[in-house]
């Protein structure tokens, strides 16, 4: 241990991510110790940026590093690290060039979003929660959105979608797509 | 069925018994009140033509009129989730509160700890533990469908526990929904009555009772332990709740469920039991036109 109560690697070297337990994401970058690691205040900013998600939804939770990038958000307070089978909901993927928000995060969060959602109806919608890709005219930022359908009278959050040159991709994993 | 023959002296009206165990069961939900509202969920499965009729002793568990909830919106949103009517027993009757620490000592696939994460508001900790490492996949699967956020899932050997990587030493709840012989779930699984009888039913009990001794000494005094089975056998009800009582640090409490039930046997096969194992309930198929299950409530007295 140094003096912050952070482990060093077995060589004297940096600290690095390790794939057998969750780790909890430092507040700021200058309590950062392990490289890459993203911060608590980096991942709450970009729930804000891309989708203006109000910082204060994740003033409850804890952040958590287990694989390299895999983020996880728990609803209680805990110092780590955690050597679990897992730990809250898996919510984003960063350590890539464009951070990727998970299905459950979409779902789970993405009813606060307004930014960077779109709405498909209800035909779209069903060939989007299918897996397949469609052309799309949308203004909006390119990369990660959300994608949302009206149901029971509300704009419901379905998962996520990548957008580019004017095509929606569904990122729908396999075993959520239903086919109706 | 054979191997139901020998409970006929203490099942109330047999033949109808039978009869129930002979039906399929109804089609139920249950509502994952973490993401959304049980009238939200009745209006969006009525636009897809599928109509849902609310349970009056539970809100949240509705009968649906399609063999595949799986395939209609609200699943793929993690607001409903398919839950036998009776499982959903045992987490009503633990009535964990928000921000307590609860563990679910044998909990996949998930439906149960599940349940408790969304009675918890999805706030404090659901410490889901199971040792099949290839159903923890489920319980991880259902989980983050249903958006649960409050959940750690541990893969132990429950007899053994510790809470350790949590900093803590006892928890305020535990669910044991026990591994067990499954007599009470042949209306779904017609193969279940296999490898069941007295002789399976001891065999299995001696883990069951492992398990439940562990919970007892993992949870703080004045906390609350909930047994149950999804099975009819005494040896794996009453008796191992009997031989766990023996221990003397938990004592048998009364508790409310609005369905029919039979209080819990307190001699079976020439041996008595405890007599507040009254206090227990079994849940027959004929009663409420569900599935069997056993249920017992314990404060922890040590």
């Amino acid at each position: 241990m140094n003096d912050s109560g952070v482990p060093l690697a077995p060589d004297g070297g940096e600290p690095e991510n390790r794939s057998d337990r969750f780790e909890r994401l430092p507040a700021t970058e200058p309590e950062r110790r392990v490289p890459g690691r993203p911060t608590r205040d980096a991942v709450v900013e970009w729930w804000s940026e891309r989708f203006d998600i109000d910082p204060a939804t994740f003033s409850a939770y804890t952040f958590w590093e287990k694989g390299a990038g895999r983020v996880w958000a728990l609803h209680h307070t805990l110092t780590g690290p955690v050597a679990v089978e897992s730990l809250g909901l898996p919510i984003l993927r960063t350590r890539q060039e464009f951070w990727k928000p998970t299905t459950n995060a979409a779902q789970r969060f993405g009813t606060e979003a307004t930014r960077n959602v779109i709405e498909l109806d209800g035909a779209a919608a069903k060939r989007f929660v299918a897996g397949e890709d469609h052309d799309i005219e949308w203004d909006g930022d390119w990369g990660y959105v959300i994608a949302a359908h009206r149901l029971a009278g509300e704009l419901e959050p379905i998962g996520v979608g990548l957008y580019t040159y004017g095509t929606l991709q569904s990122m729908v994993p396999k075993g959520r797509r239903r086919d109706f | 069925m054979d191997v139901l023959a020998r409970y006929e002296s203490i099942i109330d009206d047999y033949d109808a018994f039978l009869d129930a165990c002979m039906r399929p069961l109804p089609t139920t939900v249950r509502v994952n009140t973490i993401k959304a509202t049980v009238d939200r969920v009745v209006e969006a499965l009525d636009a897809e033509g599928v109509s849902a009729t609310r349970r009056s002793w539970d809100a949240a568990v509705l009968e649906v009129d399609t063999a595949k909830p799986g395939n209609t919106w609200p699943y793929v949103h993690g607001w409903i989730h398919g839950q036998e009517e009776v499982s959903v027993i045992p987490p009503r009757v633990l009535d964990p509160q928000p921000g307590e620490v609860v563990w679910a000592a044998a909990a996949a696939p998930g439906s149960k700890a599940t349940q408790v994460a969304a009675q918890m508001d999805d706030t404090g900790l659901v410490i889901a533990n199971d040792d099949n490492l290839g159903r923890l996949s489920a319980l991880r699967g259902n989980a983050d469908r249903l958006g649960v956020t409050s959940m750690a899932v541990t893969n132990e050997d429950a007899r053994f526990q510790t809470f350790e990587p949590f900093d803590v030493e006892r928890v305020d709840r535990a669910l044991v929904d026990a591994p067990c012989t499954c007599e009470g779930t042949l209306r779904k699984s017609p193969d279940a009555l296999e490898g069941a009888g007295p002789e399976s039913s001891r065999h299995i009990a001696t883990v069951q009772r492992d398990i439940l001794s562990r919970a007892i000494e993992l949870t703080k005094p004045g906390g609350t332990v909930v047994y149950s089975t999804c099975t009819f056998a005494p040896e794996e009800n009453e008796a191992v709740v009997d031989s766990v009582l023996d221990e003397g640090d938990a004592a048998v409490v009364p508790f409310d469920v609005p369905l029919d039930s039979s209080a819990g046997l307190t001699q079976w096969d020439g041996t008595s039991y405890t007599p507040t194992l009254e206090r227990t309930k079994r849940f027959y198929p004929h009663q409420n036109d569900t599935g069997g299950f056993y249920v017992a409530k314990l404060e922890v007295t040590a």
